[in-house]
């Protein structure tokens, strides 16, 4: 017995095998391409000026090397600002009844609209270096990821079945290796998938985060989105082609060597206990696996840990929860903290506004705002109607799903603001109306939502429900009334809510387009922003931000969220 | 005799409710555990055993009385009390190995005493061979020696069992207990006592020295029962069958203080009476099983148990809703049906519906009161939240939707009024 145990340990020495190799070029990949992207991070900024933005296809990989950098940053320090955040807010109840409205609040802020206000206090923090504009992007970048990472995790935190947690109770864990043992291996599947959707999210940001200009502030960071705005300086449709053709081969990069070993691995943590389900694979997770060189490493860094959390250990669980509290008394007064504080933000940004702004132009920006809302909710029915049925028809094809889910995760991954230029340069080209056809651009990164939730949703009907309605002889109209829609239903308001979020950001980079000298323009509030933004006008900036958050926040809790939660009650297939 | 083991001590436990009110799931339990014994804790679900054995394993604490562990008080998870769950609790991204060295590592022992003790465990228990296995990979009564070896690798002085076998079939459960006693009374484990929390009572006087049989709402130990039976014990012996008798007895016989859900303390029922989810298809199968050869409208109670294999957690509640609407009286471990309960089984399906119909409105204040709610208003219509704000007054929010989902249920059944889950709201008319 004890022979077959040291069978499945041992193996740590002896000569390289091939996997060793592999892994041994993946890791120095790895390290060549953060030394090479991480280099003038700390040039004086005057160094942006004189080295502009070159349009040469070989200069390409060096700029998505730094864009990439900036991305896995960013993820970093969200993913730093969800361990603390939300297991605060799930942990402490007092503090979770602040915490969690506010990041209800922070996620409906366009970010866009945000860039230029952080980007000249991240500027002054690091006065005349590239690092402050960096600051400025990477934050921009954090601020589309963490807030979703967050609330998966913080979910995932209330969710722990009662008896895992009494389990490592009565063994006597302390806080923090019940943190690392069961709160965190948990989550981990949840916060995988919010971290794949972030990222999604994240290229449409980097792209317009790397050349801003607020006012006469123009900082333009090497990166894939200062090129693409060089090109558009200069009208290269040419250039534009090779930074798509640049940002398709990253994104898939991303996904083969980050994702799919980072999914491969996280199927352990799942915790349906049923087995049968197919196991993601990765070639890069079993190569890094089979390698014993990468083993020992994980080993001693592994070892290295649990001593960390001995260090801890002094903190023995004495704490017996459940303590009946007064929760009424917390609760008002954690909601009276929560008014105050809002109170005091109205307060500030009244005070701010009030002397520069009329009711006249909020009168405006709240026009706008409408007429932005109904190109949202046009947009989305608009592919609903198209990518429903779509969805449906291939997710009850096992074959053509594995085909097509990939592609259209692919799609929402893809930066389309990079695709704007050609977009804007057919709309001047063939004299097409901008108020219509710069919609559009809103929902072009965003409709892929929509239909890979559906997809979804369609292949997980379960068979016996596909059998009575073919043996009932259900066709046509009824089965799509009766079976096919209420069942992707859930999953659709999860992609059209997500869809419906994206846009409205969007409609800060598409509603207003440039190519070269000429100007398109949609009337809207994304556009509103953009000409704050490009006059330097921080009370209309301002103005128009808190109007859009206003909307967003106002369509979710009065349309999107209903929904969920009806289509949870009704739909939900068991 | 020694210093106890385990010394409980007029514990009570109870939760504040918004409404000032409490809510009380102990009351008064005291009970010690020496040295060398299992002692059971018998009780229909919502009796307070599993929250006693929580207080016990130091995760929640006590709103009055002592709690000692080998003398001392307990003040959170004490070292030597370790715990086996329902429904097993193992972390499914570990291996059985690294489940099982958990508690160890939280120890901090030394690297080859965890390797060694834990090998040894995985060894005593019958896991061999299944080291690196991972526990979705498991049946679920190997899943639950997992959870056995992980409890006893740290080598506890008390070992609390949690209803372990009944997320299992009967087979495993049955092979389970066995092995689990061989080991026990060959004294291989390195535990000194048990408390198993049961609602089976097969289990409890197979397993136990001692038997505490507790009542519900609020729980409190209703009678302690010595167990005598020789071991090995055989369900076949006369003497086993007696015992299992006595307590069905015991849990059946005694007014007022009765250990069902259903406390008949006055003829006057108020609305405030829990009421089990009991199906209407369980009420009239047992009635028609009782009504017919060879019980002919009486019948004992461990008997119909193991006619329907029903446990004592789904045969009760049967058995008081019956005894609630007249149609059956329970007393001393029988079932006898009453003259309607009788006629019931031989009735055709609309005229069972009027019986039941005749019988809710007369016998279950709630209904009728909910009757009466839906005749006076003109609209004939009332909101769910209406009786659940009412119930709440006097039980948990759980007990009260499940009240009402009892009701809804019952009076679907006997078309008394329609309830829309969609709007939440109860109505005298049926959906067109």
């Amino acid at each position: 017995m004890n022979q077959k145990f040291i069978a499945w340990s041992k193996g740590s020495r002896g000569a390289p095998t091939r996997f060793d190799v592999l892994a041994a070029l993946l890791v120095l990949g790895v390290l060549v391409f953060l030394a090479s992207a991480s280099r003038g991070v700390l040039a004086p900024i005057t160094t942006l000026d004189t080295t502009p933005i070159s349009l040469d296809p070989w200069a390409l990989p060096g700029y998505v090397a730094r864009t990439t950098l900036r991305m896995f940053l960013a993820l970093g320090l969200s993913l730093l600002f969800t361990f603390t955040y939300a297991t605060w807010a799930a942990k402490s109840q007092r503090a979770g009844r602040i915490l969690v409205p506010i990041l209800d609040i922070l996620q409906s802020v366009p970010i866009l609209g945000f860039i230029s206000v952080t980007v000249v206090f991240f500027l002054s923090l690091a006065p005349g270096r590239v690092l402050g504009a960096e600051f400025a992007a990477i934050f921009a970048i954090f601020t589309s990821q963490a807030w979703n990472m967050a609330f998966s995790f913080y979910q995932s935190l209330r969710t722990i079945p009662k008896e895992l947690v009494e389990a490592s109770k009565s063994f006597r864990m302390s806080a923090w290796s019940r943190f690392w043992q069961l709160e965190v291996p948990f989550g981990m599947p949840q916060l995988i998938w919010n971290m794949m959707m972030s990222m999604s999210g994240g290229w449409f940001f980097v792209v317009a985060s790397e050349a801003i200009s607020v006012g006469n502030t123009n900082v333009s960071l090497p990166g894939v989105g200062a090129y693409i705005a060089q090109a558009i300086a200069e009208k290269n449709l040419a250039a534009v082609g090779y930074a798509i053709i640049a940002m398709m081969i990253v994104i898939l990069l991303y996904d083969q060597l980050f994702f799919r070993p980072l999914v491969a691995w996280a199927d352990r943590f799942r915790f349906d206990n049923e087995p049968g389900a197919i196991a993601p694979t990765s070639w890069v997770y079993d190569v890094l696996k089979r390698s014993t060189w990468i083993n020992q490493t994980r080993r001693s860094v592994r070892s290295g840990f649990s001593a960390l959390a001995r260090t801890f250990k002094h903190q023995t669980p004495k704490i017996l929860l459940e303590t009946p509290v007064r929760t009424s008394h917390l609760d008002w007064f954690a909601t009276g903290l929560l008014v105050f504080i809002v109170v005091l933000c109205g307060y500030k940004a009244a005070w701010f506004l009030a002397p520069e702004l009329t009711w006249a132009d909020l009168g405006e920006t709240l026009g706008q705002g409408f007429l932005t809302m109904i190109r949202v909710f046009v947009l989305i029915a608009l592919a609903s109607v198209v990518w429903v049925p779509v969805g449906v028809l291939v997710g009850l094809r096992p074959q053509a799903a594995r085909i097509v889910q990939p592609i259209a995760q692919f799609l929402a991954a893809f930066p389309t603001n990079l695709v704007f230029p050609v977009a804007v340069f057919a709309i001047i080209r063939f004299h097409l109306n901008p108020e219509i056809w710069l919609s559009f651009l809103m929902i072009l990164g965003t409709q892929w939502y929509i239909l890979f939730n559906v997809i979804a949703g369609a292949s997980a009907i379960p068979s016996e429900m596909r059998a009575v309605s073919e043996n009932l002889k259900i066709r046509g109209w009824l089965w799509w009334k009766k079976v096919a829609i209420p069942a992707v239903f859930p999953f659709y308001v999860t992609g059209a809510l997500t869809a419906s979020g994206g846009s409205w950001n969007a409609s800060i980079a598409a509603e207003i387009a440039s190519w070269g000298d000429e100007h398109v323009r949609a009337t809207g509030l994304g556009a509103y922003i953009t000409e704050a933004t490009n006059s330097g006008d921080y009370h209309r900036i301002i103005l128009g931000v808190v109007t859009m958050s206003f909307y967003v926040l106002l369509i979710n809790r009065l349309v999107w969220r209903p929904l969920y939660y009806y289509a949870e009650r009704k739909f939900r297939l068991e | 005799m020694s210093t106890p083991l385990l010394d409980v001590r007029h514990v009570r436990k109870n939760f504040p409710r918004s409404e000032g009110n409490e809510l009380i799931v102990l009351d008064d339990v005291s009970l010690t555990v020496q040295p060398g014994e299992i002692v059971g804790l018998l009780g229909r679900s919502g009796s307070g055993k599993s929250t006693l054995l929580r207080l016990i394993a130091g995760l929640s604490a006590p709103s009055a009385g002592d709690v000692e562990y080998q003398g001392n008080p307990i003040h959170g998870p004490a070292e030597g009390i370790s715990m086996v769950f329902q429904s097993f609790a193992l972390f499914p991204w570990l291996t059985v190995y690294e489940n099982v060295t958990l508690g160890l590592e939280a120890m901090e022992l030394p690297k080859d005493e965890i390797r060694r003790r834990s090998l040894a465990a995985i060894d005593l228990i019958g896991l061999d061979g299944f080291e690196s296995a991972y526990p979705r990979e498991l049946s679920g009564g190997m899943r639950q020696r997992v959870g056995f070896a992980r409890a006893i690798v740290v080598h506890p002085n008390i070992l609390l069992m949690d209803e372990p076998f009944s997320a299992l079939d009967v087979l495993t459960a049955e092979t389970l207990r066995t092995d689990f006693l061989d080991l026990w009374s060959e004294g291989k484990m390195p535990i000194k006592g048990v408390i198993l929390v049961t609602h089976n009572i097969e289990e409890a006087v197979q397993m136990c020295d001692r038997i505490m049989v507790f009542s519900t709402n609020p729980g409190r130990i209703v009678s302690v029962i010595e167990n005598n039976v020789p071991r090995p014990r055989n369900r076949q012996d006369v003497a086993f069958a007696e015992l299992v008798e006595r307590i069905y007895v015991e849990m059946t016989a005694k007014p007022g203080r009765s250990v069902g859900a259903i406390q008949r303390t006055d003829r006057n029922l108020g609305i405030d009476l829990f009421l089990p989810h009991v199906s209407t298809n369980i009420i009239s199968g047992l009635i028609e099983t009782v009504a017919a050869e060879p019980f002919k409208g009486h019948a004992d109670l461990p008997e119909i148990a193991s006619e329907l294999s029903l446990e004592i957690d789904e045969l009760f509640p049967v058995a008081e809703t019956l005894q609630l609407l007249h149609l059956a009286e329970v007393a001393g471990g029988d079932l006898r049906l009453t003259p309607e309960g009788m006629s019931f089984a031989d009735l055709a399906v609309d005229e069972r519906k009027r019986l039941f119909a005749r019988h809710l409105l007369a016998y279950v204040p709630l209904v009728a009161h909910i009757k009466r709610v839906l005749d006076e208003r003109a609209t004939h219509m009332a909101p769910k939240s209406r009786f659940l704000d009412e119930l709440e007054d006097h039980m948990s929010p759980q007990s009260a939707e499940e009240t009402l989902r009892s009701v809804i249920s019952w009076a679907r059944y006997a078309e008394l009024f329609a309830y829309d889950d969609t709007n939440t709201a109860f109505s005298l008319e049926n959906p067109t």
